[in-house]
């Protein structure tokens, strides 16, 4: 396990996310990737979660539009997405129009710096 | 012991409800103490009957204290599960257990919202639950829940499945429908598919009408063992059985955002109550979105997976259709205090005692009641309710 054995998954993942890195866990036990960190695997129980960087290819798997008037700021796309690695995650997709995420649509993830800290966001595979 | 021991074992006798629609200058545990004194005055008990009581709320850490103060009873059984909006479905399965092991003989489940005309408002409730139960993967993009959460959930069954928005319309307007015979439904407009098309976009695919109302309101009800039931003042409604599946929190940790809980709950409910699908009259499915209607039509067995849209075409769910649904008019016409799970039972069992008047669904013997719960299908509670001559 890379980083400090001495803090919890939550408090590790967001380090890295602040470094704009964005890390999963990988079971050791059963093999299966896990996303949100956790200190135990949900599918095997097993403590032994080692970090991973994720290729940070994925596809949209489902998406809304929030509607939202122009002047407090307009519509926002919020979407989840499926890493290639078969973990789920809340997410939005940015460089589009929030009506033009669609499912199914490729993506990749970037780290970037919102709200005092990293936070991932995707993009249509090959926009950037 | 098993599910199928309790069979039939309980019954609820007394439902009442209070403050529905708008209750302004009432405060929620008002409206409640209302709600509980009418169903236990419906039963022909006392107050002091009470010796068991489920309640939840989403404010107060430790609701159950807050009621139990505030109704001056003190009672052997004390139950707060919360799993959201199903917990006044899921409760039966702790009551059923309760009072046949002869923990109490009168168990009260009740809840009470004043949400809609509260001075403390939805805003700062929404704000407030946001900081103590905080989610760090999904707060950051501000999805407006539950809307949004659902709204995916629709999205996701109309890419995998073909269904349209117009289907989700229809049950829309089947609900409306309902509630135009209802004189107690909040909202008894007409309304059409193509309004519902046209209206004000929440989180898409959802408009305004794809999302239930927002209004106050108090439901109760009463429990007891079978045996005692058919000495009270009702015609006894029984609980063939209750199952409750809870599956995750979030959107994003919801396996198969096409399959709800409800699949689990429905097959446990339905095997317990050694009943399906087609032998229920009356059908009372929580519709906090016009999806949830669709879903929980699929996973509890009345078409397959996928046929919800199609199932509900050409007013199907509607009065005069193959299959009443929500008769009372839902969530989404009727009332929608925040957590309906009492009042979708309250309606199953007026159909079964055969009080429900324009909107009484002929000769009505067995009803199927499925809450939900959480911000995506988290989970659900699924009963199945009959008179004493389907037992
Ligand atoms: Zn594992």
């Amino acid at each position: 396990m890379d980083g400090a054995p001495d803090q919890g998954a939550e408090a590790h993942y967001r380090a890295a996310l602040n470094q704009g890195r964005l890390l999963i866990q990988r079971c050791e036990s059963c093999g299966k990737h896990v996303f949100f960190p956790r200190s135990i695997c949900p599918h095997c129980w097993s403590e032994s979660l080692a970090w991973v960087e994720p290729k940070g290819s994925g596809t949209v798997y489902s998406t809304t539009t929030v509607r939202r008037k122009p002047d407090a700021g307009g519509d926002y796309n919020v979407s989840l997405v499926d890493l290639d690695e078969g973990v789920r995650m809340m997410s939005r997709v940015d460089g589009v129009p929030p009506g033009e995420v669609k499912i199914g649509m490729r993506v990749a993830a970037e780290v970037i710096e919102e709200g005092g800290g990293g936070l991932v966001v995707f993009r249509p595979e090959g926009a950037r | 012991m098993s599910a199928k021991d309790l069979r039939g074992k309980v019954a609820i006798v007394g439902v009442g409800t209070a403050g529905c629609g708008e209750a302004t200058g009432f405060s929620e545990l008002e409206i409640l103490a209302q709600a509980a004194k009418a169903a236990v005055e419906d039963a022909g008990l006392a107050m002091a009957d009470i010796d068991g009581i489920c309640t939840a709320n989403l404010s107060a850490a430790m609701w159950p204290l807050n009621v139990v103060e505030y109704l001056g009873i003190r009672p052997k059984f004390v139950e707060g599960t919360n799993v959201g909006g199903a917990a006044f479905v899921a409760h039966q399965t702790h009551a059923m257990l309760a009072l046949a092991a002869g923990l109490c003989d009168a168990v009260l489940v009740c809840y009470g919202s004043n949400q809609r005309t509260s001075t403390f408002g939805r805003k700062e409730r929404t704000a407030a639950r946001n900081l103590l139960d905080h989610n760090p993967y999904e707060a950051p993009y501000r999805p407006f829940n539950p809307p949004s959460s659902y709204a995916m959930i629709a999205a996701r069954h109309m890419y995998q499945y073909g269904t349209t928005r117009r289907h989700l319309a229809e049950v829309a307007v089947a609900a409306r429908k309902w509630a135009q015979l209802n004189p107690e439904a909040f909202s008894r407009g007409p309304l059409d598919v193509e309004t519902v098309l046209n209206a004000r976009m929440i989180s898409d695919p959802f408009t305004v009408y794809d999302c239930c109302l927002v209004t106050d309101g108090a439901a109760a009800y009463v429990i007891t063992r079978a045996d005692r039931a058919k000495d009270l003042k009702q015609k006894p409604v029984h609980i063939l059985s209750n199952a409750t599946a809870a599956w995750h929190r979030s959107v994003a940790n919801m396996a198969d955002l096409t399959v709800t809980p409800s699949k689990e709950s429905g097959e446990r409910a339905f095997a317990a109550a050694g009943l399906g699908p087609k032998d229920m009259d009356v059908v009372q499915i929580y519709d906090a979105f016009t999806i949830n209607t669709i879903l929980a039509l699929e996973d509890l067995g009345f078409c397959g997976k996928g046929e919800g849209g199609p199932f509900v075409e050409d007013g199907a769910i509607a009065p005069g259709g193959k299959l009443p649904v929500n008769t009372n008019g839902g969530g989404l016409s009727c009332v929608h205090p925040n957590m309906y799970g009492a009042f979708a039972t309250i309606e199953a069992v007026r159909q079964l005692r055969g009080t429900c008047g324009e909107r009484q669904v002929k000769d009505a013997k067995t009803a199927v009641v499925n809450g939900n719960g959480g911000n995506s299908a988290s989970s659900q509670s699924t009963s199945v309710l009959a008179t004493a001559d389907a037992l």
